[in-house]
């Protein structure tokens, strides 16, 4: 009885703190409730925060919200638009010649030596506080000569005491392009940059040296000073504009311009986080942002929690208005010119397991929650007219879907240079496109996606320039055009180019054998041998053998890399809005084997090689589509890849979460969305009700069980010991 | 003065032992390295992990091998042929890693945050699960084992044992689930998951602490329950209910002090482990400690953060076993560690 009430009293101690708030199974500190708070989870903690070398969606959620670039875009406005963000304007191309004389607009791409983007930002804009702008009253920068001393109590940014901030200017944006060449930094795009931006490479030698030769002195410390070194490519003009020098002409260039790559870092904090006592605490650029934008980050530990609060400094923009109203719903622009951001501080939790996550969206402990198969049966019905939306118990909820397709693409490509499934003959197309017609990715979207996606119809993703819809999009190879919507061929048209490749009936005629391919994928869990089952299944519609090649995740990228895989699934998500950042995974130039590129499938037409060239500096216009289409054709005759799904993104809100606007391009979108605190508070409540009753019947249940024990202990206690022992022998 | 001197001399020959034990840790540890390594190459190549850590998109040959020469992986495995002497097997991938994790320095992992600072402050975190799983799973799975040898041949024995049987052939898995289905999301009664390092840790810790401890119930309490009957067939059990004492004071005092060797084999050499954490609670309850960070390290092929987890691993049980050698001599004095 004694241990009994022990563990009712740990239990009732240990549930204390919860019954100081109505909801005892409120996750959240006492001080956290009912603020103004947005609550997020991440699964996945971010490796890089240093915008230099940040390249994965989970790192830009954070960074797009800190670091300002000089575009960004539109929030509302569809198809995608730039507009400036710390831009005064939108910069304007001007081209030039060897010469260095300025050329019109519509001159030849031939004769373009270079191009210059000359870029003004907007005055009175300021950092966020921060302990690297931090002076003393004889102007020194406190922070900047850290001795063991000084740092004997620091463990996080927030322990220095002192904070400054200074306005923005046209230096830390070159700063930042700066660095993309910095010899201890690993920037993702210095390889492609290095290809556009004018002396970009040969910056990074120079660099190296002055590295190395600072290694030897040991004199400065680890700060390299990059305003000593000039780069041709970025160069200040004068305090509030800056120029941007590109080889050729690269009109895809103004997109990074919108990315977290081309944000302004100051030289105050690379000199501040480079002092070796910091990086020892772990406290670097690459861990503590410094920023202009809505937010900042003021707790960072990934482990637990990463916390957003609005900056005291921000500029001061303002929720977008325009003349697009009557498109969008009209809770979407009642906001239209009020002071950005809405939310004061976005609580970022880490929750790795997609159980616990989805449980408290629904209590209400998330204010918006993604939607993973097994609860996609609970949170979406699909209506007669095959619309999407949430079921009678999301719906009483107040909880509401936002879907939007994703600018990605996900395929099956073949490799080109194998010998069976490879080559430009006519026999191999033709094998290629009896496959693409037998690979029924309507069934595959219905099965695996929950109907999250759309058939590809070729590689450039909805949404994007160049993407057709409706009959003119469709792919003559694979579907014919009936009652107005894409139906797939006949697997009988499939057998009879099959056979006319060769392999009737899926025998080679040459050797008489049965014809086998193979599906080279990463080796995978249980739950996706269904999906491989699925794809062996759509090959023996053709009588074709499908072997399962499977193995580990980079044993699979070398088979890529090498060119020895057969037929393989691949994806690509785009960068930026532009159909260059598709057709590009298919120019020959730019393949795997040989080159490294992003071209996976190996495949190099020459006839399509040209068009790129072609269309890839072209701006959107009717003779860049009409190039586009031709390069289409090529490919769908060609088919080199399956042309597999685009996905649809479904994400579910509550009913207090507002102003949201799916943006797959743009990331920095946290600043125009809204909470109703209060609304959220009285649901919550309502919903999370303790149920005393269990615990109630657990007791009683206790107690009757053991009245017969303590019978029995008092008959034991009375009874003698000798025929205790007797009893033992019984169950011995 | 004779007693003086037998205590002194088991103090000497303890420390002895103590240390012809850690002398026997080294090439433990070492092996234990050496299979790490290999097993972790086998299917990462440096180039792998190179790869993994600057993302799949527009990664250039460049880049990979500048991101192998700062992390010193640009060297031999094991063996490298293009040195002399001894430079064979020191300027190797393998020795430069291995070396100073014995002094424990752990040096940075593949994103660049120092391992060990990390190590310590998931610690607690670990800690605070472990911790109360391990004691109050061991007062309780003890005090039921009891009760059941108490109540032997009645139908408290019979249910227990089959209660035993019941709970140990559930999957951990499914009680996490099935207690966050029906204690947070249907009663409301503690949060689903999540973690603080503040005053309100007790009702983030009350759901992973039931689970822990009721999971275990059914193995271990089945097993004390066969020690406890085994004890309870002995001479000195029949000699104290001869003496007339009461069958709780036998069981509780005689049986449970003389079996402790086997309890403590089994529960001491666990003690040093509970810094390692969980792996499936610490996951599913959002717990911020070691045993997630060793998950995130495989799936990420951070090798830095798996050579240094295993090791401290394999450095805790050899502890733990020193420790449980130790304990022995504490319960029972006819014990000597030569």
């Amino acid at each position: 009885m004694k241990v009994l009430f022990t563990y009712v009293l740990v239990f009732s101690i240990a549930l204390l703190p919860a019954c100081s708030s109505d909801s005892w199974n409120n996750p959240y500190p006492p001080s956290a409730e009912n603020g103004n708070i947005l609550y997020s989870a991440f699964a996945e903690r971010p490796k890089h925060l240093d915008p230099v070398q940040s390249y994965s969606s989970n790192e830009i959620l954070f960074t797009a919200q800190i670091y300002e670039p000089p575009l960004q875009f539109h929030y509302l406005k569809r198809p995608y638009k730039l507009v400036p963000l710390s831009a005064s304007e939108m910069p304007v191309a001007q081209y030039f010649n060897s010469n260095g004389e300025k050329l019109p607009e519509d001159v030849d791409n031939k004769e373009i030596s270079y191009t210059i983007y000359e870029i003004s930002i907007k005055p009175g804009v300021r950092f966020q506080p921060h302990p690297a702008f931090a002076k003393n009253e004889r102007e020194e920068f406190i922070y900047h000569n850290l001795s063991a001393e000084d740092l004997a109590e620091i463990y996080e940014i927030k322990d220095f005491p002192y904070t400054g901030t200074r306005e923005l200017t046209a230096k830390d944006y070159v700063y930042e392009i700066k660095r993309l060449a910095h010899p201890r930094l690993h920037s993702p795009i210095f390889g492609l940059m290095s290809d556009y931006i004018v002396g970009l490479k040969e910056y990074s030698d120079t660099l190296k040296s002055a590295a190395n030769l600072q290694t030897e002195t040991a004199s400065t410390g680890a700060y390299l000073d990059l305003n000593n070194y000039p780069l041709e490519g970025a160069q200040v003009i004068d305090s509030h504009t800056y120029r941007i020098k590109i080889k050729g002409k690269y009109p895809q260039f103004m997109y990074w311009l919108a990315m977290p790559f081309f944000a302004p870092i100051p030289w105050e904090a690379d000199r501040f986080y480079t002092q070796q006592g910091l990086v020892e605490k772990n406290i670097t650029l690459d861990w503590y942002p410094v920023g202009t934008g809505p937010y900042m980050l003021t707790d960072n530990n990934p482990n637990l929690i990463m916390v957003l609060e609005k900056n005291p400094n921000f500029h001061g923009e303002t929720y977008p208005v325009g003349d697009y109203k009557n498109n969008l719903k009209s809770d979407l622009f009642k906001d239209a010119g009020e002071p950005l951001p809405f939310i004061d501080k976005i609580m970022f939790y880490r929750d790795k397991e997609s159980i616990p996550r989805w449980n408290k969206f629904l209590q209400g402990y998330y204010d918006a929650s993604g939607i993973g198969s097994d609860s996609f049966d609970q949170a979406v019905q699909i209506t007669g007219q095959g619309e999407a939306t949430v079921t009678k118990e999301m719906s009483a909820k107040g909880i509401r879907l936002e879907e939007a397709i994703a600018t990605s693409t996900y395929y099956v490509g073949f490799n080109m240079l194998d010998p069976k499934v490879g080559g430009l003959t006519e026999s191999s197309r033709k094998l290629r496109q009896a496959i693409s017609i037998a690979v029924d990715y309507e069934e595959f979207i219905s099965i695996f996606a929950n109907g999250r996606g759309i058939p590809a119809q070729g590689p450039i993703a909805p949404g994007i320039f160049g993407h057709k819809y409706g009959k003119e999009g469709v792919n003559p190879i694979v579907y014919n055009w009936k009652n107005n919507r894409p139906s797939r061929k006949s697997i009988e048209t499939a057998r009879g180019l099959l056979a006319e490749a060769g392999y009737p009936n899926g025998i080679d005629i040459k050797t008489n054998a049965p014809l086998v391919l193979y599906f080279d994928v990463t080796a995978r869990g249980p739950e996706d041998k269904s999906k491989l089952d699925w794809m062996s299944k759509q090959f023996q519609k053709l009588n074709i053998q499908l072997v399962i090649r499977s193995t580990d995740y980079n044993r699979f990228q070398d088979k890529i890399r090498q060119g020895n895989a057969q037929i393989f699934e691949w994806g690509w998500n785009a960068d930026y809005p532009d159909p260059e950042n598709f057709l590009f995974l298919l120019h020959g130039p730019q393949r795997k084997v040989g080159s490294d590129g992003e071209n996976a499938a190996n495949y190099d037409n020459p006839e399509y090689n040209v068009l790129f060239e072609q269309m890839k500096n072209m701006k959107d216009s009717f003779e860049r589509q009409e190039i586009i289409d031709q390069m289409l054709r090529i490919l769908r005759k060609d088919s080199p890849w399956i042309w597999g799904y685009h996905p649809k993104d479904y994400a579910l809100y509550h009913e207090w979460y507002t102003n949201v606007k799916p943006n797959k391009m743009s990331h920095n979108n946290l600043k125009y969305h809204r909470i109703d605190s209060n609304m959220r508070e009285e649901k919550r409540l309502h919903w999370n009700k303790p149920v005393l009753w269990p615990l109630a019947v657990f007791l009683i249940v206790l107690i009757v069980g053991l009245i017969p024990a303590i019978v029995i202990y008092r008959k034991k206690e009375r009874g003698a010991g000798i025929s205790n022992s007797e009893k033992r022998g019984k169950i011995g | 003065m004779e007693q003086e001197l037998v205590i002194q001399r088991n103090e000497v020959r303890l420390v002895n032992y103590i240390i012809r034990r850690m002398l026997y840790a080294i090439p433990i540890l070492i092996g234990v390295n050496l299979i790490t390594f290999t097993l972790f190459f086998v299917v990462n190549t440096p180039d792998d992990m190179a790869r993994m850590h600057l993302g799949i998109k527009r990664v250039t040959p460049e880049a990979i091998l500048k991101w192998k020469q700062e992390r010193g992986y640009d060297k031999s495995l094991i063996y490298n042929s293009a040195e002399n002497g001894a430079d064979k097997f020191t300027n190797t991938i393998f020795f430069e890693k291995s070396t100073s994790m014995f002094v424990f320095e752990f040096g940075r992992a593949d994103d660049g945050r120092d391992i060990a600072h990390e190590i310590k402050t998931r610690m607690l975190p670990s800690l605070a699960i472990a911790l109360p799983v391990f004691i109050l799973g061991l007062v309780s799975y003890i005090t039921f084992a009891l009760i059941m040898v108490f109540f032997r041949a009645t139908y408290i024995d019979l249910w227990g044992v089959v209660l035993c049987v019941a709970i140990m052939s559930i999957s951990l898995l499914f009680y996490v689930i099935g207690g966050q289905f029906l204690i947070s999301k249907l009663w409301h009664l503690v949060p689903i998951s999540g973690f603080s390092g503040g005053l309100d840790i007790g009702k983030f810790l009350v759901l992973p602490v039931i689970i822990g401890v009721f999971s275990g119930s059914g193995a271990s309490a089945r097993w004390y329950r066969t020690i406890f009957l085994e004890e309870m067939g002995k001479d000195y059990v029949r000699t104290a209910r001869a003496k007339g004492l009461s069958e709780s004071i036998v069981l509780f005092r005689h049986v449970l002090g003389n079996a402790l060797i086997p309890i403590l084999t089994g529960a001491v050499v666990l003690i040093p482990s509970l810094f390692m954490g969980s792996l499936i609670l610490e996951s599913f309850f959002g717990i911020p400690g070691l045993g997630s960070y060793t998950i995130d390290a495989i799936s990420s092929q951070d090798f830095a953060i798996v050579r240094a987890m295993v090791f401290l691993g394999s450095f805790f049980y050899i502890i733990g076993l020193i420790l449980t050698d130790i304990s022995y001599t504490l319960v029972d004095p006819r014990i000597r560690l030569e």
